[in-house]
């Protein structure tokens, strides 16, 4: 994307019917570390790297418990993730006090997209710079959506966003038709090989990814870093054996990467962002 | 025409008596489970505690559609507090959030007598007391409701600790050992059910100690 006359403004259309400005914000949350999300019919998992800005800070919070049954990873800006899910806390608190009883995923996507939206068409405002993966459980099942900074919100049965997030995607595609019928531990394995996919190299390690889980019987909950390693752990030599299968499949995801991200990942990410 | 008072009041009496006893490592909170209005019973079976918290427990007695809007809003504010906070609240936190609550309505209250009882950050018992317009005090014991006025010259007879004038200092929490705090609590609750109409049918006890919470029934005189 290059710079043109239309895009100053959020408020300004562009010709060909485009507003530069939320596409712009959607870039912003391919700039954020990788964050992916999978379901099954009684769970869904949500799991993300950690990116610190130095070996001397903590990384930041990407994902968020907003309720019992609902939780949310984010990709971009994360002051906007944090400042989202406290709307998204509230407004699970309100209905519960209204209604005692939970209030329904789909339902809240729909608020998060309208709260999206209006940023889009204010002159004062700007759009939100974060993609957010939101898992939950209502009556209908297991939901995984993602909203995007446009206002728009798509269900998914998995879902990758951020840096190399087509290599998890890659994977994800290759593997989602199981996943319906997967049990929930099998479900946590394939969304840190999901992670391993956006890493493409890097040694993976507990500490530099957080996973959560929400499900049936199950309310939302980050797992504890013994526990991540030691799933880790257990396929790390399952992952020896597979090493020529990885290797093609990395090498058609490194491909894929280099398209769609203009090759903009290796100028170090900004400050604001994780 | 003579001034005209209102013949509709926003408020009722549900009746009823609450208590908490504090000791040094667990707390007894108890309430009869007797709805009343006027000279009627509404249910035999309804409770007045709440938990609020892992280790805080507030019974109410009053009007019991607000006690209920009480419970609520206090409920959402903790949820508030452990998203923000990452831990639950503690005894005496709640303590000073339930007092900011009932004044925040000072002028049109909450009729809710409570008692919150709970452990503090120490894993010590302790009992907090209120009006109802958040007035509050930690005491080591304490009763509200309609039995109050029978059940606490008892409790101040059994647990009073001597002035805390005198030296050495005196915890105001009770010596007695957990059992014998449930004991306390039934008799007591067994002689005001005797000349209280409005306190009766069945005793909720609920204990928080180390363990976690417990709870125990007794049935009392249902007449």
């Amino acid at each position: 994307m290059f710079r043109n006359q239309y895009d100053t403004d959020v408020t300004t259309w562009s010709p060909a019917g485009r507003l530069f400005q939320v596409e712009y914000a959607m870039e912003a949350v391919k700039q954020g570390s990788a964050a992916i999300g999978l379901r099954s019919k009684t769970h869904v998992v949500l799991g993300c790297v950690n990116k610190a800005n130095s070996e001397l800070s903590s990384h930041q919070k990407k994902i968020f418990k907003v309720d019992d049954h609902i939780g949310v990873a984010i990709a971009g800006l994360t002051a906007d993730g944090r400042v989202l899910s406290r709307y998204m806390r509230n407004e699970c608190i309100n209905y519960s006090f209204t209604y005692e009883s939970p209030l329904p995923v789909g339902r809240l996507v729909v608020q998060l997209a309208d709260k999206a939206q209006v940023c889009t068409q204010r002159s004062w405002k700007r759009p939100y710079g974060v993609g957010l993966l939101v898992a939950g459980l209502d009556e209908s099942g297991a939901h995984l959506y993602y909203n995007c900074p446009s206002g728009n919100y798509f269900e998914y049965q998995a879902f990758a966003i951020g840096s190399r997030s087509q290599a998890a995607k890659t994977y994800l595609e290759r593997r989602f038709e199981n996943f319906t019928d997967s049990s929930r531990d099998d479900l946590v394995k394939d969304a840190i090989m999901a992670i391993r996919e956006t890493l493409q190299g890097e040694t993976l390690k507990s500490s530099i990814c957080t996973i959560a889980v929400v499900g049936v019987g199950e309310p939302f909950h980050i797992l504890d870093q013994g526990t991540v390693q030691q799933i880790i752990d257990t396929f790390e030599i399952v992952a020896e054996q597979e090493g020529p299968d990885a290797a093609i499949g990395q090498e058609a995801a490194a491909e894929g990467a280099a398209a769609d991200q203009g090759g903009s990942t290796d100028e170090g990410v900004a400050p604001m962002e994780s | 025409m003579p001034k005209q008072q209102a013949n509709w009041s926003p408020y009722d009496n549900n009746g009823g008596s609450c208590v908490a006893v504090a000791g040094a490592d667990y707390c007894v909170i108890a309430a009869d489970t007797r709805m009343s209005t006027g000279y009627n019973i509404l249910t035999r079976d309804y409770s007045k505690i709440c938990k609020l918290a892992d280790k805080c427990v507030m019974a109410s007695s009053g009007f019991q559609a607000d006690v209920k809007a009480l419970q609520k809003h206090l409920a959402a504010r903790h949820l508030i507090y452990q998203h923000q906070h990452n831990k639950q609240m503690s005894c005496p936190a709640m303590a000073q959030l339930l007092s900011n609550t009932l004044y925040y309505k000072r002028f049109f209250p909450y009729y809710s007598f409570n008692v919150l009882g709970g452990l503090d950050n120490e894993g010590k018992g302790c009992v907090f007391t209120y009006d109802a317009v958040g007035s509050y005090e930690k005491v080591g014991y304490s009763s509200q409701g309609s039995g109050s006025t029978l059940i606490m010259p008892f409790l101040d007879n059994q647990l009073k600790s001597p002035s805390p004038l005198l030296l050495p200092v005196q915890d105001a929490v009770t010596p007695l050992a957990e059992a014998e705090a449930v004991d306390l609590v039934k008799t007591v609750f067994a002689s005001a059910s005797e000349r209280d109409i409005y306190t009766g049918d069945k005793l909720e006890i609920v204990v928080i100690n180390a363990d976690g919470i417990g709870r125990e029934y007794m049935d009392l005189r249902k007449d």
